[in-house]
């Protein structure tokens, strides 16, 4: 397949996905504008103010929080890219001429290297939530 | 020209029919969702609205759209009114790979049509998880935006808790993988055919169960259902990141999430359940003669599998109570992601032992 065909096949393919992804926008913005047109609008201050058990709000909501979060982010970040990794060699490895001995082993290696890493966190107590 | 204005016609069609149909299944499961939590603690559940209230969800999603969105003192008016809108595209827009029904290709004036899949393409299920990350911006940019300490702290629960269990799903579905060789849901779909003992949750060699208690457990905390609900854990958050949204924008989120919930049924049916297929071999309109009608079987038995999984969450909620945010992320991360990890090395060992 020359290089042209190859662009084209996916364009045929994704462009169905684009026209989606401006559909369900579409619907997002203009039911949101529709609504917006024919609903009553009648601010007040105390209607406006933010929910605080009916208390008036005492400081700004945007406070420090725990870093825990980003802890959490962080370790997520990591292995996510290494799952991202072992999706291209599940794909081809059942396949009948590409099953071997050192696909097996290689990936077996990259997953023991997930682990020290996992075993790491763990120990640092990087999982624990208090 | 004619033919790309064509394939354009034929892709909307496809396009309106899918969201119809998903916008159709929100307001069921709006309905189904008090009706089941109304049987099972033996009350009726909605009865006003139409006979037996089946009108409820159109009464229901009139008065939201009638409301007035509320944006609040000191909220960032523009990421505030963006933030439903990036919550439900992402959980609309992943149906676009999932296959309804059998690929029946057929010629229309020249272009080949897919009746039943908007697009096959080659990395279907990492495009579904891809954009069921951005859904997570949503969910923070909103409770970020609104400036009330509910919002906020619901919206970095709700963010710490889908990605923790986004990381599960991934490597869940690895065994999947290695077992379809393909990406493609439909590829998938396929390799399935043949009766229930083709379905990769018992196909030998690898059978992927724990695969699927993990999935099925990852995706009721990725959805932020009961029992995993603690960004929206009314006892203690009023509502968590949407506390301070209205109308039609509060509406949006609560779309997003049970459009969620049966994006996430339909991919654990497409993966683990053999999608489409029936549990016997063939279907039972072909064996009696009316073979291009099969495909509505199809579709019946994927409708069917699909609502397994919706009562599944409605059964949860009518039964279990709420984990604590600590044992959430513990058993997140110290159970669910070993048990994954270890189906990926038994499933490639086993595949290496008994190739295809």
């Amino acid at each position: 397949m020359s290089g042209i065909e190859l662009l084209l096949e996916y364009l045929t393919k994704y462009f169905p996905i684009l026209l989606f992804i401006f559909v369900a926008l579409a619907f997002g913005v203009v039911t949101l504008l529709i609504s917006y047109l024919v609903q009553p609008k009648y601010p007040e201050p105390e209607k406006l103010s933010a929910y605080e058990c009916g208390s008036e709000p005492f400081s700004d909501a945007r406070m420090p929080f725990p870093v825990r979060y980003y802890i959490f982010a962080m370790l997520f970040v990591i292995f996510d890219i290494e799952v991202i990794f072992l999706y291209p060699w599940a794909v081809v490895f059942n396949d009948i001429n590409k099953v071997s001995i050192i696909g097996l082993v290689e990936m077996l290696v990259f997953i023991a290297l997930f682990l020290v890493a996992y075993v790491y966190a763990w120990r640092k107590g990087a999982l624990e939530w208090d | 020209m004619t033919e790309l204005s064509l394939r354009l016609a034929v892709s909307l069609a496809q396009i309106a029919a899918v969201m119809g149909v998903v916008m159709l299944t929100v307001m069921i499961l709006t309905l189904a969702e008090r009706k089941v939590l109304g049987w099972m603690q033996d009350r009726m559940g909605p009865m006003e609205v139409g006979p037996y209230g089946i009108l409820q969800p159109i009464a229901d999603g009139l008065k939201l759209f009638f409301k007035e969105d509320i944006v609040p003192a000191g909220a960032n008016k523009f990421m505030f009114s963006l933030a439903p809108i990036l919550a439900m595209v992402p959980a609309l827009i992943g149906f676009a790979v999932i296959p309804f029904g059998p690929s029946n290709k057929f010629e229309l004036f020249g272009i080949t049509v897919e009746p039943f899949v908007i697009s096959d393409i080659n990395i279907g299920i990492l495009y579904i998880l891809a954009f069921a990350s951005i859904g997570a911006y949503g969910i923070i940019l909103g409770g970020w935006a609104s400036n009330s300490k509910y919002s906020l702290l619901g919206g970095l629960r709700s963010a710490a808790q889908v990605i923790s269990y986004e990381l599960n799903v991934g490597l869940a579905i690895v065994g999947v993988l290695i077992l379809a060789g393909s990406l493609s849901l439909v590829k998938i779909t396929e390799a399935q055919s043949g009766g229930f003992w083709h379905w990769y949750v018992f196909a030998l060699p690898a059978p992927q169960i724990f695969a699927f208690v993990v999935y099925v457990i990852s995706a009721v905390a990725e959805t932020n259902r009961v029992p995993f609900d603690l960004p929206e854990a009314e006892s203690e958050l009023v509502a968590g990141f949407f506390t301070e949204y209205s109308g039609m924008r509060f509406a949006f989120f609560f779309i997003a999430e049970y459009a969620n919930m049966v994006l996430v049924s339909c991919v654990a049916a497409a993966m683990f359940l053999g999608g489409w297929n029936a549990p016997y071999p063939g279907t039972i309109l072909e064996h009696v003669g009316l073979g291009q009608f099969a495909w509505a079987e199809n579709i019946a038995w994927f409708t069917v599998k699909a609502y397994l999984f919706l009562f599944l969450f409605f059964w949860l909620r009518a039964t279990l109570p709420r984990l604590r945010y600590d044992q959430l992320m513990k058993f997140g991360w110290k159970v669910m992601l070993p048990i994954a990890l270890g189906n990926i090395v038994v499933t490639s060992i086993a595949v290496y032992l008994f190739p295809r």
